[in-house]
């Protein structure tokens, strides 16, 4: 049975009153990634905005076993964790690096690809809000064309995002597969198939960041959804080099495939105050060519 | 207890200490000179002679990082690295002993770049000084495995709970191929049992370990590790006691050789020591009233034996194998420093030597120590004598 807003899981993991900001789209998405694991998880956290989320010393929102590990040991260390389990002979937990996009694309991404080249057995989840925003908003390997930060002031970055999910597909891994906070169940489901699987399991999750990228609180799902009706974010899993399009983009693609234009997007945030026409006409084109590419791959049409 | 001597490399004797000590599991990455025991645990693990997890990390970094992971579910760990390796791996370090994670880790002790060097000296473990680990420096291949097998009864003992490194010279003891007294798995078994840390990761007991601390506890979280290391040092002498009762051989955080009516003391840590005694005993049977200290436990440093060693003496020379740029070499600043509130200061020489491999033979040693009582004489102490340098 499919899950729903009804039958999902009642039992939550992260407890009321830890210390995301208001709208934060990385909580939402972390208390669905903890259900569908049931909480029989250890959690590694580098520094980041989910260590302010586990909260200050001596108190924890979380309530799954965590160590938080420095910035770029995330991959590694959920290695060790998945060495150390087997060596005690202890079953059934999975082992959840749970890591930001400065954190993966950024400073992590060694000990993650060296992780994921030795298949170790655990669940590697980028949350994904484009930039270094516990710091206050600097710039990424994720921060996208045009975004305005400490680091790319005025005309705003000039560079892509780094496709992590295609690189972490490069390394051959069973299952990758790309999310949104505003699609929790998509999400919830994904995870859930990604706890059977075994080998190293990569899952991106698009979390819009209302102090970051300037937008009201209240906004974030409507931000997240936009990021996926205009394709510049895409839904799916590629299970054992099977690419499937998932939730919202699969509809879309059902529906005919006619994609939002990004321009509502870029509007729609004050981190892209000064992006340009011809940015957003280059980014057009970018969002065109990889969406008909992933209709062209999808296998569930 | 059975004791077979066996002729074998020092970091082999290393690698049997571990399969010994039935480790879970082992992180490492090869670096000069401390592949030999990486590669011989690797082997063991190939060929079933020890049932633990081998993990080839991609870098030190990651190593240390992976033992972080392996240690905070509970299980007994063990990595092994040299120089660049070892300062790659400092930031987990420091979180490692922050949490409180009994990892062992043997260090083939070689200098940093640069220049390039891939020869030894005391430059890694100098720089690893201030981690929160416990320090031991060995001075010969016995040493190493001895003080292996011992890591880990210290680190995992509940009142220390701390990481632990083993420093061996690289090459000099590394490569050095000795006859060396192994134990057997029975007296190993007893002396080392298993261990359970009590705060080890688990979903039924959830706890986050290393969560940040704001300016009202991070002072109080730092006593609590400083403290902790200060009082390893029971737990380390009762290790050692131990062990001497089950071997023979006996282990104190300070040792002297010949001191009795010596008016100068020699200071040496790691293996030039054993060309030190040779010079000692030489320069003793032409009537010279010399001895030596040699410093075997660096960290927690142990102020109350180091004083009780020299105090007294007349004049101290403290061979350095690592040079601090710009202020006073290491081992002799602590000397100095442990030596300021006694009555009986000693005269302190501070002699920097053996850097990136250069050796200081038995015959150096009779020149290091008329150059320092030549410098006591000159009045002129406050200056760090670089030993053989070319200038």
């Amino acid at each position: 049975m499919k899950t729903n807003a009804v039958n999902l899981i009642e039992q939550e993991w992260i407890l009321p009153g830890n210390r995301t900001c208001p709208g934060c789209a990385l909580s939402l998405a972390y208390r669905h990634t903890l259900k569908a694991l049931e909480g029989q998880c250890i959690v590694t956290v580098p520094a980041s905005c989910a260590t302010v989320l586990h909260g200050m010393y001596p108190i924890t929102a979380v309530n799954v076993p965590c160590v938080n590990t420095p910035f770029a040991s995330t991959g590694a260390s959920a290695t060790g964790l998945v060495a150390g389990l087997k060596a005690l002979g202890k079953k059934g937990i999975t082992v959840l690096a749970f890591a930001g996009d400065g954190g993966t694309h950024d400073i992590g991404i060694q000990s993650l690809s060296g992780a994921a080249e030795r298949q170790n057995d655990f669940i590697y989840m980028c949350y994904d809000n484009e930039g270094y925003m516990n710091t206050g908003n600097q710039r990424s390997g994720s921060t996208p064309l045009g975004a305005v930060s400490g680091t790319t002031p005025v005309l705003g970055k000039q560079q892509y995002q780094k496709d992590m999910t295609a690189i972490m597909e490069a390394h051959g891994l069973p299952y990758v597969a790309t999310c949104s906070a505003s699609y929790p169940l998509d999400l919830y489901e994904k995870v859930k198939k990604a706890r059977t699987i075994e080998g190293t399991r990569f899952i991106h999750v698009h979390t819009p960041c209302p102090p970051g990228w300037l937008f009201p609180f209240s906004d974030t799902i409507r931000i997240g959804e936009m990021a996926v009706e205009t394709g510049l974010v895409v839904l799916y899993e590629i299970e054992d080099g099977i690419f499937r399009l998932t939730s919202a983009s699969e509809s879309l693609a059902l529906k005919g495939g006619t994609l939002q234009p990004v321009r509502e997007y870029f509007i729609s945030q004050g981190r892209f105050k000064t992006i340009t026409e011809e940015q957003i006409d280059e980014l057009q084109n970018w969002v065109n060519a990889r969406w008909k590419h992933c209709l062209h791959r999808a296998t569930n049409l | 207890m059975t004791s077979k001597l066996v002729g074998i490399e020092s970091s082999l004797a290393v690698s049997e200490a571990v399969k010994l000590a039935n480790v879970d599991v082992i992180a490492a990455y090869p670096i000069t000179p401390q592949t030999h025991i990486v590669e011989s645990l690797a082997e063991m693990v190939a060929n079933g002679d020890l049932d633990a997890e081998y993990i080839p990390v991609e870098s030190e970094h990651s190593a240390m990082s992976a033992c972080l992971g392996s240690s905070a579910v509970g299980a007994r760990t063990f990595t092994s690295t040299a120089s660049q390796g070892l300062i790659l791996m400092h930031e987990v370090l420091l979180v490692a002993a922050s949490l409180r994670l009994p990892i062992v880790m043997a260090v083939a002790n070689r200098a940093l770049s640069g220049p390039l060097n891939i020869w030894g000296d005391h430059s890694d473990a100098m720089i690893t000084r201030d981690s929160g680990w416990i320090q031991i420096f060995v001075e010969n291949g016995q040493q190493a495995f001895d003080q292996t097998l011992c890591a880990f009864r210290i680190a995992e003992h509940k009142d220390v709970l701390l990481p632990t490194i083993i420093n061996i010279d690289g090459f000099h003891i590394s490569h050095v191929i000795e006859p060396i007294y192994f134990l057997d798995q029975q007296t190993v078994n007893e002396f080392l049992p298993p261990y359970k840390h009590p705060y080890a990761l688990d979903p039924d007991t959830p706890v986050t370990i290393g969560c940040f601390a704001g300016p009202n506890l991070y002072t109080e979280s730092m006593k609590a590790l400083d403290s902790a290391l200060r009082e390893s040092k029971k737990v380390i002498l009762e290790t050692w006691q131990k062990f001497g009762e089950i071997t023979g051989r006996q282990y104190k955080p300070v040792e002297k050789y010949k001191t009795e009516n010596a008016d100068t003391i020699l200071i040496t840590m790691g293996s030039y020591s054993e060309n030190a005694m040779m010079t000692i005993d030489k320069m003793q049977s032409e009537g010279k009233k010399v001895g030596l200290v040699r410093l075997r436990l660096w960290r927690p440093f142990p102020y109350e034996e180091i004083v009780e060693a020299i105090s007294g003496v007349k004049n101290v020379i403290v061979l350095d194998r690592a040079i601090s740029l710009g202020g006073p070499a290491p081992v002799c600043s602590e000397i100095r420093a442990a030596l300021y509130a006694t009555e009986k200061k000693p005269q302190i020489v501070s002699i920097v030597g053996g850097l990136g491999g250069r050796d200081i033979s038995p015959a150096d040693f009779i020149t290091i120590v008329e150059l320092g009582i030549e410098k006591i004489k000159s009045g002129k102490t406050e200056e760090t004598i670089m030993f053989g340098v070319r200038e």
